[in-house]
């Protein structure tokens, strides 16, 4: 018999019951709630007379809405927005579950605080109706978004009605290039496979580029796994997470961290473990990546130029077409003569404490492009403190960056910050969809050292063209 | 839930690539604590100008359309997030079917819970029956579930596969929770089994 994924033994671990025709019942052990997605199945329990069944087990965060500007303890302006967030506030009190509310420092995006709390650990299942939870996945924990129907049914049952997923391995081997990021791997990754390639499927990330990531790093590609059609990514436990974990809030302690320990480390793909799809991609040859279109498999490196609608066949002619309209560029103009407005920093995909230092490293000593619009979003409370005091934050500011509070920000446009019609952004959020970050606005995804590099020349910019040569050997 | 069994109804063409759910439902329209109304804003920036008017040219906006109850659109119909409130947009619009070759997973499940069927079709199949529904409204289409077959106004008939257990659940209109609930003794023997195995947890 073929040995396992490291999907299946979370699989297996997780079966409550299996029906013939593989229509399986599988048990939940985090589940994340957010203001946005949850109203509604709040709503339906109460009109069922339900309760929930694991509040223990319930977190739930304000990150959608919420605006990021110091002073928002003043309240929310924006009638729906505050309705939202009211709501939840009422939802988490009446139904007893964790919360995190806009006042308290431990409040972000709602991926960035459940790795921080402790509360995503290996070999869990974790749940959230939201569908960039396939970051908890770089904890070897199979995360996946879900719908509002579903948000009650775990809510209700603490279990998803599910089908197997196939199994996709996407390794990246070698060693990646000075100033090439997690970021500029999963671009190139979902630049490779289309956004539709990991349909159907859940992706483990392995290699010994992988392996070589920070925690940090490994959310970042998890993250996006959903970018490429895939509901989760996974990357194997291993010394780094169980390092990262260890002393969290809600990590298990003592006797119970031990026995933790012994499962997780059999948390692995076997050898002999059976693939549907594999992919292999060589880091040596990943270079710092943006996009040019609305879709992120539109990703290209910084040297090369706007592709023609031409070079593409089928469906993918229109839809290129279409992009170069939306984003007012010409084929064959060089990615890194294009002019941007404004700035980005921040996201579930790129707001941890690691991405804000490899901003800062670029900016320090130097100034933004004059006229240029430039925020960094921390991804939560505490990653804001932890760049106060290591003088994160007096970089950005000296640089020209306004310095905000928490929240899921400018990614997608739910609250104040949002792009105007025609505004273009260098970003290191997730979707360049249009109108994602606002009505007519132009997004370019790439690395936060990217973005800010591209902020101090005010156009897309190779980092390692900006950064310090290397001191020659004495 | 609402039943799903046979639909005869008006085909709407979108003939577009990786229609992502900010396109069906702009993030603005998120801020409901309700399930309904979402339907004036389907493809809201697609559909209106800047000023909110519509545009003449999209498809729902065209007098043969405006009750369209099936759409037809290109592969990866539905990408990128997870909010439900994209197929609540499509139903409250009166859209209860979706042909399309693939779809992102999670908007293809969110269509179940919700009443619709997104059914699955080979590419050339697919761009049959847009060319049909480009014929307007006087090439409805029916979408018999139970017989698992659509039947275009010439005649033909188109088989599609749809899971078996989603089909019955759309049929009978049932609620996945209520289904679940019959299984509770199921989710406690495991909970207690997990307190001994993952006490962690």
């Amino acid at each position: 018999m073929a040995g396992k994924t490291l999907y299946d033994k979370i699989w297996d671990a997780h079966l409550v019951h299996e029906d013939a025709d593989g229509t399986s019942l599988l048990y939940i052990d985090r589940h994340l709630v957010h203001e946005v997605t949850s109203p509604q199945a709040f709503e339906g329990l109460r009109m069922a007379g339900r309760t929930v069944r694991k509040p223990g087990n319930t977190i739930a965060v304000p990150d959608h809405n919420v605006p990021t500007w110091e002073d928002r303890a003043k309240g929310i302006e924006d009638e729906q927005s505050r309705i939202q967030v009211e709501a939840l506030d009422t939802n988490a009190r009446d139904f007893g579950i964790h919360y995190y509310p806009v006042s308290d420092v431990r409040q972000g995006i709602v991926h960035i605080i459940g790795p921080e709390q402790g509360w995503t650990l290996p070999g869990m299942t974790v749940v959230c109706g939201d569908s960039h939870t396939a970051t908890h996945g770089a904890f070897g924990a199979l995360a996946h978004g879900i719908g509002t129907s579903e948000v009650e049914h775990v809510l209700a049952t603490q279990t998803l009605i599910q089908s197997k997923s196939r199994n996709m391995k996407v390794e990246v081997t070698g060693t990646l290039p000075e100033h090439v990021t997690a970021k500029d791997i999963v671009l190139n990754i979902i630049a490779r496979t289309g956004t539709a390639g990991g349909t159907g499927y859940v992706i483990e990330y392995c290699g010994e580029a992988i392996r070589a990531l920070s925690m940090e790093g490994r959310m970042t590609i998890c993250n996006m796994a959903i970018e490429g059609g895939a509901r989760a990514g996974l990357i194997a436990p291993d010394q780094t997470t169980f390092d990262y974990v260890e002393g969290r809030p809600h990590a298990p302690k003592g006797a119970q961290w031990e026995a933790a320990l012994n499962w997780w480390r059999t948390l692995y793909s076997d050898d002999d473990a059976h693939w549907d799809k594999v992919v292999t991609l060589k880091a040596e040859e990943i270079e710092p990546t943006v996009t040019w279109g609305t879709s992120p498999e539109d990703a290209l490196p910084i040297s090369a130029s706007v592709p023609d609608p031409d070079d593409f066949q089928g469906g993918k002619r229109d839809a290129a077409k279409r992009a170069l309209d939306y984003m007012g560029l010409t084929p064959g103009t060089r990615l890194a003569d294009i002019e941007i407005d404004t700035v980005f920093l921040g996201s579930c995909t790129n707001g941890r404490i690691e991405d804000l230092r490899a901003a800062a490293a670029i900016l320090k000593g130097k100034r933004i492009k004059e006229g240029l619009r430039a925020m960094v979003v921390p991804g939560s409370g505490l990653v804001r403190a932890q760049a106060e005091e290591e003088g994160l934050a007096d970089i950005f500011r000296a640089a020209g960056f306004e310095w905000r509070m928490a929240g899921c920000s400018m990614c997608l446009g739910m609250n104040p910050d949002q792009l105007a019609p025609g505004e273009r952004c260098a970003a290191t959020s997730n979707r360049n969809f249009e109108g994602r970050q606002g009505r007519g606005g132009r997004t370019h995804l790439m690395s936060p050292a990217m973005a800010a590099a591209a902020a101090v020349t005010g156009r897309l910019t190779d980092v390692r063209a900006l950064s310090e040569p290397a001191p020659e050997p004495a | 839930m609402d039943k799903f069994t046979t639909l005869h109804g008006i085909a709407a063409p979108l003939p577009l690539i990786n229609v992502d759910t900010d396109m069906i439902i702009p993030k603005q329209f998120l801020k409901t604590i309700k399930r309904e109304g979402l339907g004036v804003n389907l493809f809201d920036e697609m559909r209106y100008d800047d000023d909110g008017r519509e545009k003449p040219d999209f498809v729902l906006n065209r007098p043969a359309y405006r009750d369209a109850e099936i759409l037809i659109a290109g592969e990866n119909f539905g990408c990128g997030s997870s909010r439900e409130h994209a197929p609540w947009a499509i139903k409250d619009f009166g859209i209860r079917c979706i042909v399309a070759p693939s779809y992102a997973d999670i908007f293809f499940n969110n269509c179940f819970k919700n009443g619709i069927l997104p059914v699955v079709l080979p590419p050339e199949q697919v761009d049959r029956l847009m060319d049909e529904a480009g014929k307007g409204s006087n090439a409805r289409l029916t979408v018999d579930l139970e017989n698992q077959e659509i039947t275009t106004p010439s005649g033909e008939k188109i088989p599609f596969d749809v899971d078996p257990f989603r089909k019955h659940c759309l049929i009978e209109g049932l609620d996945d929770i209520g289904l679940t609930l019959e299984r509770a003794s199921a989710i406690e023997s495991f909970e207690a089994e997990a307190a001994q195995s993952r006490p962690w947890v």
